[in-house]
Order: C-alpha cells, then sequence, then structure tokens
C-alpha cells in the first residue's frame, strides 16, 4: 500500500495475514519454549549449587548455554519483532556493526573485575578471609559456638 | 518533502530520497535504541565487573524464590518466570498492533495496543510487588556473632555464605553478602521499568490518538509503527537483565 501522505519511503515489507500470523505465531512458540529451557537450565543450577560437591566446570557451561540461548531470543526480537531482518542490508549493519564493540567491553570489564580480585586476595588477606565461602560444610564463624547465636533486637 | 521526492533524484545520500528507504524518524528511533543498548549494556558489564572482583554472590535461585500468596514456599525463578512472559505477550500484542496499523486498521490497532498496555501495566506491578517483598523480607544474618533480621536494600544483603552450625528457627543463618548486589539489583532493574513505565506512556498516547483518528488523518499508521520498536526494545533489554540477575 502506497500511503498517499507518505512518499519518502516507497518500499514496504509486505505480509499478507496468514503469512504474517504464520510468522508470529512461530516466533512466539520458539522465544517461549527458548525461555522455558532456561527455567529449566536455571533450576538444574539450582540443584547442582545445593548438592555436596557442586561441579563448578558443570555450573560455569551450563551458564554458558543460558547466554547462548539468550542470544538466540534477542536476535528473533530484533529481526522478527522488530522487523529489523527485513529492512535493507546496509541499514542492518549500520545498527548491528557498532554493537559489535560490546565484544570488547565485556572481556575486558570482566578481565579487570576478575584481574581485582585476585589482586585483592593476593595484597588484602582480611577480604580474603572474610569475604571466601569456607569450602562447603565446614566452616567455625569465630566468635559464635554452633547452636548459641541469639537475636539482637 | 514530497517535492523533492517527485523530482526523482538518484543522489541518495544527498537529501534526494531517504538513504536506507526509511521514514527518518524509524531511523532515529533505531540509533536512539542503539545508543540506550550501549546504556543499559554499560550498566550491566559494570554489574558483571564488580561480580568478578567478588569471592562470592549471591545465588539468584536464592534470593528469587517468593511468589505472592505463597507464603514461606520455596519457588525459585517461579515469580520472575511470570513476568518474563508477561513482557513477550505484551511485545506479541505490540506487533500485532503495528500489522493492524499497516492495514489502516483502526479498530485493531486500539485493540491490540489496549493489550500492550494491560502487559506492561501488569509487568510493572509484578516488579513492584518483587521489590516490596525484597526491601521488606526479614531474613536472619549472623552479625558479629548476633542474629539480625534483614531485608535487601542499598546497604544490606542478608544472602552471604552460610554460617555453618548456626541455624535460627530451624533455617541456615547467612553471614551478609555483597553490599552492591541491592544497589546494582535496584539500579538496574528501576532504569528497565522506568523503560516500560515510559513505554506504557507512550502507548496510552498511542491509543488517544488513534482513538481520535490522528493517523487515520495522516493517512499512515507511522508512528505506531515508532512506539513499537521502543515496546520490543524494553522486551529485549529484559531478556538481558533476567539473564544477568536471575539465571546466572
Amino acid at each position: 500500500m502506497q500511503h498517499p501522505a507518505f512518499e519518502e519511503v516507497s518500499f514496504y515489507q509486505h505480509h499478507d495475514d496468514d503469512t504474517f500470523n504464520k510468522k508470529i505465531k512461530k516466533t512466539t512458540i520458539l522465544l517461549s519454549v527458548i525461555t522455558i529451557i532456561e527455567l529449566g537450565i536455571g533450576l538444574l543450577i539450582y540443584n547442582i549449587h545445593k548438592g555436596e560437591h557442586p561441579n563448578d566446570t558443570l555450573v560455569l557451561m551450563f551458564k554458558g548455554l543460558v547466554c547462548i540461548l539468550t542470544l538466540a531470543k534477542a536476535f528473533y526480537i530484533v529481526s522478527v519483532f522488530m522487523h529489523l531482518g527485513d529492512e535493507i542490508r546496509n541499514f542492518i549493519m549500520t545498527i548491528v556493526v557498532p554493537l559489535l564493540l560490546f565484544i570488547w567491553f565485556i572481556i575486558a570489564f570482566l578481565w579487570d573485575g576478575n584481574s581485582y580480585k585476585n589482586l585483592r586476595n593476593e595484597f588484602d588477606k582480611d577480604f580474603k578471609v572474610r569475604t571466601t565461602p569456607s569450602s562447603h560444610h565446614s566452616t567455625v564463624v569465630p566468635g559464635v559456638k554452633p547452636g548459641e547465636a541469639e537475636l539482637k533486637k | 518533502m514530497s517535492t523533492t521526492v517527485t523530482t526523482h533524484q538518484t543522489k541518495w545520500w544527498s537529501g534526494g530520497k531517504s538513504p536506507f528507504n526509511l521514514e527518518y524518524g524509524k531511523v532515529m528511533m533505531w540509533y536512539f535504541l542503539m545508543s540506550d543498548a550501549f546504556t543499559f549494556g554499560a550498566f550491566l558489564i559494570s554489574y558483571g565487573t564488580i561480580r568478578f572482583s567478588q569471592n562470592f554472590w549471591p545465588d539468584p535461585n536464592v534470593v528469587f524464590n517468593a511468589f505472592p500468596g505463597a507464603g514461606h514456599a520455596n519457588l525459585p525463578l517461579a515469580f520472575v518466570s511470570v513476568m518474563t512472559f508477561i513482557l513477550i505477550i505484551s511485545s506479541v500484542t505490540m506487533v500485532k498492533a503495528v500489522h493492524a496499523g499497516h492495514k489502516g486498521d483502526r479498530q485493531g490497532v486500539m485493540k491490540w495496543l489496549f493489550w500492550t498496555i494491560v502487559g506492561g501495566v501488569a509487568f510493572l506491578s509484578c516488579q513492584a510487588w518483587e521489590w516490596h517483598h525484597l526491601i521488606t523480607g526479614e531474613h536472619a544474618v549472623l552479625v558479629n556473632g548476633k542474629i539480625e533480621m534483614w531485608g535487601q536494600n542499598m546497604r544490606h544483603n542478608p544472602w552471604g555464605p552460610i554460617a555453618e552450625g548456626v541455624t535460627f528457627n530451624g533455617e541456615h543463618v547467612r553471614t551478609p553478602g555483597p553490599v552492591a548486589f541491592g544497589g546494582y539489583f535496584y539500579g538496574i532493574t528501576g532504569f528497565h521499568g522506568f523503560h516500560v513505565f515510559s513505554g506504557v506512556i507512550i502507548n496510552i498516547v498511542m491509543l488517544l490518538m488513534t482513538q481520535k483518528g490522528v493517523f487515520e488523518r495522516k493517512g499512515h499508521y507511522l508512528m505506531i509503527e515508532k512506539a513499537g520498536l521502543y515496546w520490543h526494545f524494553v522486551d529485549l533489554v529484559w531478556v538481558f537483565v533476567f539473564l544477568c540477575f536471575y539465571l546466572i
């Protein structure tokens, strides 16, 4: 449909009702299924954490999987719901290429945080003692005998 | 604008024609959203930096385990999944509104915009309940050998490592957790909630304008499309907030 009051744009992505409804339905189901899988993995991580000997590598792998699933969700929202996938390729590039900055952004700053933690653990022993969760199920809190803590009002 | 187009200039980048064959307002909305993505990205990455600099960080499944009306039942992730689905569904109704706009279907635009607004308000209500529950919650925390009852706020974080051997009312007692948790959580979900709120306001304005026939007189519903882009962006940001605070 050519809008009479609007000649600036001559190109319209055109979907008839059937194609449109099918596409939206498919995307909605896809997003819901991915979300449910993510929630399942979240609960799985919770149960691994609760266990006697949490496997850190396994938890990390599941967290990575959730990140990938989230990126897939983001792709479908932007490309189908926001119709970016239907725009002219060069326009897509003006949006997507600047976002590549995030690759450096994330790596650099998480690396920085991690390095700060290592430095503090090395040079600030008090920080290390205070914040490190004692290896599972074997801590004695200084100054408190088990079961004797009382409510301070 | 229309006069320049009718002269059929072929110098696309000299103002003769829209470079991407897109309306100016829509291109600028996209660039605004891109800049907003960097704002949210910077917040979330800063949260990640602090989290990586700590030896301990609370497990979200332990923090977010409440559900309205369920008392003290341990239901990790349940409520936030409701919030996530509300936002996904309201995104779908917005797509429908934009599609109705393409067809010039005024009643359709109004119907779907209305449901989108309902979704937005529902999401904000859920967030209000969640914040209230976190702030007013009472959790036994071991501080200097004494037990104190703490809620989650900007200065206190009751979800530190478990104090072994100490129980209160038959429950684990924790030590204070990293203080930054509250600031980041309320800061980022609050900033996102503010976006949802402004999105709801924009949608209400769009609904009133549609009802008054403004777009019908203009001959196109491109304004609904721009409001839709903003609303989908709010959903997009939530996907990442959900990932960073609730899942990992």
